[in-house]
């Protein structure tokens, strides 16, 4: 540990960095924050519904698990969140700030759709099915490609830059969502292929969601296998640590950045696949409805680990389903999931520097070690 | 007929809201840091000033003193902004959390805290109205000179809004000021640029960009407020500021962090936004297409300048990187 110059004067609060804690205290602290930011949330919950705090967290729970359906409804939105935020994960861990997840899943989404509207009927669902797949995931890997040519070229302000790409997606699907609507004039598209469901993913047993959940699994088990154990994988966390490392060591760093983007977006189209074709069959703006952000966060928050994100996707949208069973029964926007989500995450995103730093206060005529 | 007198006094009230924006989140990132949580101060702030001017309104049914029905939205939105404000700068500044993510869950927070309490404030109150519409305080707000109307063309494109247009190309003349010809500004930039050597140089960092980021945020939760009660005359409908925040953040980089500059631009952003109403035999579709240019120029410009590598046309060198001393 480097000591600071001992000066006349010491300062009341010293901050030094700290690599003591091992991984149980980490996710103890961790959790102890996740408690606190609940507290907080009941605080709020009962300051605005005046409802018995010990209720409310009935209440959120049974919102999420209370009947069959529910249970499903937050398995899916558990999928849709957590897809997102995997296909997110190798470009921060390469410190790559993806922030246009919102677009690319719009754009697989777009291709989806565009496929199951012109091709339905044409092709055989068999066929039809893998070429929405190609064309999402091809979408969404030329989107995130995009900004990531330039970074990698001219180093072009990657957070900026898929941020933007966001609203050109959002206008370019608003152009198609007018084309296709259906009834002319109603601004939506509708579901698409109701009669005949073509393209639509098979249902296991009666059940819209399992196939996609099941996907969901597969792709998070396979992305921690790659970013973990293959020769890829090493590479981005070698850029991620410092792109002039990598390049010392033979590590070519425009191709990983181009490579791990596409990839990145490729699944983010994915995810617009999986929603276009599996759950929602239809189109808006909306559709990503802003995982592509809560996305972000997840993959941060969770450090690139994909089991602990899992449970964090899992604490976000279980809150969302809460809030929003608290907020409809008291007759509130439903926009209250969102407020308490925004609390758990302050103190998710304070907790880290109590686990990074440690703090030494100035005792009073005694010389800290 | 497309007409210029009518134009630009629609293109400069869809700018406004993105200068207040633009010129908070330029004083943000002048400093070093990069907040991401501007769309949801922007909510933030707009919906404290009508939770404000809503009590007053329903305390005084109706009949509002202009003074306070201008003094107390004001007041309360920069109250509410100043809080996200102070927000942001513990968590990135003093507790050195990550700036992007901090942003977005402040964006989260705040568009959430915004729909919801504009979805709920007539049931939180329990008044009997049934929306939002605060007429008799936005027209307070966009009272303009009386003689205005009797100056044709000159009148219309230069004297017809509220107080806030001009208060909003104020702060942003002064806040060019301040950041290009003071000392204050000077070391502001310095601690944007190189907080290392501004820390060696005796400026307080930490101080510098607490005061950057909750000025700035002040700064633009007033757009937020401008748009509630100039553009939108005091009617609060959910979502319906949209994306303006980050069109704001685009502002930013279109200007090249110049809050000078920005005034033009911000005009000129309002002016492509509503121009797919001006496109003759668009139809609803293609008006959609329109609306992506904003957002097409400032890649441009994005990819432009970092392909030339102009030293004064750059990002912040540090910006969105936190700083702890001891690191070095």
């Amino acid at each position: 540990m480097d000591k600071t110059p001992k000066i006349k004067k010491e300062p009341l609060i010293k901050l030094s960095k700290r690599e003591d804690l091992d991984r149980q205290q980490r996710y103890l602290y961790r959790a102890l924050a996740i408690i606190a930011a609940l507290l907080v949330d009941g605080i709020i919950i009962t300051a605005l519904v005046h409802m018995n705090p010990l209720d409310i967290y009935g209440t959120m729970f049974m919102g999420a698990f209370g009947t069959s359906r529910k249970v499903m409804v937050t398995l899916k939105e558990l999928a849709v969140l957590l897809v997102i935020s995997i296909a997110l994960t190798p470009a921060f861990k390469m410190k790559f700030w993806n922030l246009g997840g919102e677009g690319q899943v719009l754009m697989g989404a777009w291709a989806t759709a565009a496929c199951m509207l012109y091709l339905g009927g044409r092709l055989p669902t068999g066929i039809l099915i893998p070429v929405m797949f190609i064309a999402a995931i091809a979408a969404g890997a030329i989107w995130a490609m995009i900004p990531a040519i330039f970074k990698a070229k001219w180093g072009t302000n990657e957070t900026l830059f898929t941020l933007m790409m966001n609203y050109v997606a959002i206008q370019l699907i608003s152009y198609f969502i007018i084309k296709w609507e259906v009834p002319k004039g109603s601004g939506h598209v509708g579901i698409i292929n109701q009669t005949g469901k073509e393209g639509w993913l098979p249902y296991i047993g009666t059940n819209s969601y399992l196939l996609v959940i099941g996907f969901v699994l597969l792709v998070t088990i396979v992305m921690h296998i790659y970013l973990n154990y293959s020769k890829h994988g090493y590479e981005v966390s070698v850029v991620g640590e410092s792109p002039r490392t990598a390049s010392y060591v033979g590590i070519k760093v425009d191709r990983v950045i181009v490579r791990t983007l596409v990839l990145s977006g490729a699944l983010c189209g994915f995810a617009g696949w999986m929603m276009v074709s599996g759950t929602d069959h239809t189109i808006t703006t909306s559709l990503a409805g802003g995982n592509g952000f809560t996305g972000i966060m997840v993959a941060w928050l969770a450090q690139f680990n994909v089991l602990v994100m899992s449970l964090c996707a899992l604490l976000i949208v279980v809150l969302g389903q809460g809030a929003g069973e608290i907020a409809t029964s008291f007759g509130l926007n439903e926009a209250f999931g969102d407020i308490l989500t925004g609390v758990i995450l302050f103190f998710i995103i304070g907790v880290e520097f109590f686990i990074n730093y440690r703090i030494h206060v100035r005792k009073s005529g005694k010389e800290e070690a | 007929m497309f007409s210029l007198v009518s134009f630009i006094p629609r293109a400069i009230l869809q700018g406004m809201p993105l200068l207040f924006g633009c010129v908070g989140e330029t004083l943000s990132e002048k400093a070093g840091s990069l907040n991401l949580g501007i769309p949801g101060v922007m909510y933030v702030g707009a919906m404290c000033g009508v939770i404000g001017a809503f009590l007053y309104e329903q305390g005084t049914e109706g009949q509002v003193v202009p003074f306070l029905a201008v003094m107390i939205p004001f007041l309360s939105c920069l109250a509410g902004a100043l809080l996200m404000g102070l927000l942001f700068s513990f968590l990135t500044v003093t507790l050195r959390a990550n700036q992007n993510v901090t942003g977005l869950a402040m964006t989260t927070f705040g568009i959430g805290f915004g729909n919801f309490f504009g979805g709920s404030l007539m049931k939180l109150t329990g008044s009997a109205v049934p929306s939002i519409a605060l007429s008799a305080t936005s027209n307070c707000f966009r009272k303009s000179l009386p003689f205005a109307n009797d100056l044709g063309w000159f009148g219309k494109v230069f004297l017809s809004y509220g107080f806030m247009t001009y208060l909003a190309v104020a702060i942003a003349i002064a806040a060019g000021f301040i950041l290009a010809k003071t000392r204050i500004g000077l070391q502001l930039r310095a601690v944007g640029e190189n907080p290392a050597t501004a820390d060696a140089a005796g400026i307080d960092v930490n101080k510098y960009k607490y005061f950057a980021i909750c000025i700035g945020c002040m700064i633009a939760g007033l757009g937020g407020l401008f748009y509630v009660m100039d553009y939108a005359n005091g009617v609060w409908s959910n979502d319906a500021f949209g994306d303006r925040g980050w069109l704001a953040i685009a502002l930013v980089i279109f200007t090249l962090w110049k809050p000078n500059i920005a005034i033009f631009g911000s005009i000129l952003f309002g002016g492509l936004f509503i121009l797919n109403l001006y496109i003759p035999g668009a139809g609803m579709a293609t008006k959609e297409l329109w609306k992506m240019l904003p957002y097409l120029v400032t890649i441009i410009v994005l990819v432009v300048t970092s392909m030339r590598r102009k030293r004064e046309h750059q990002p912040p060198e540090s910006l969105g990187l936190p700083y702890f001393r001891e690191d070095r």
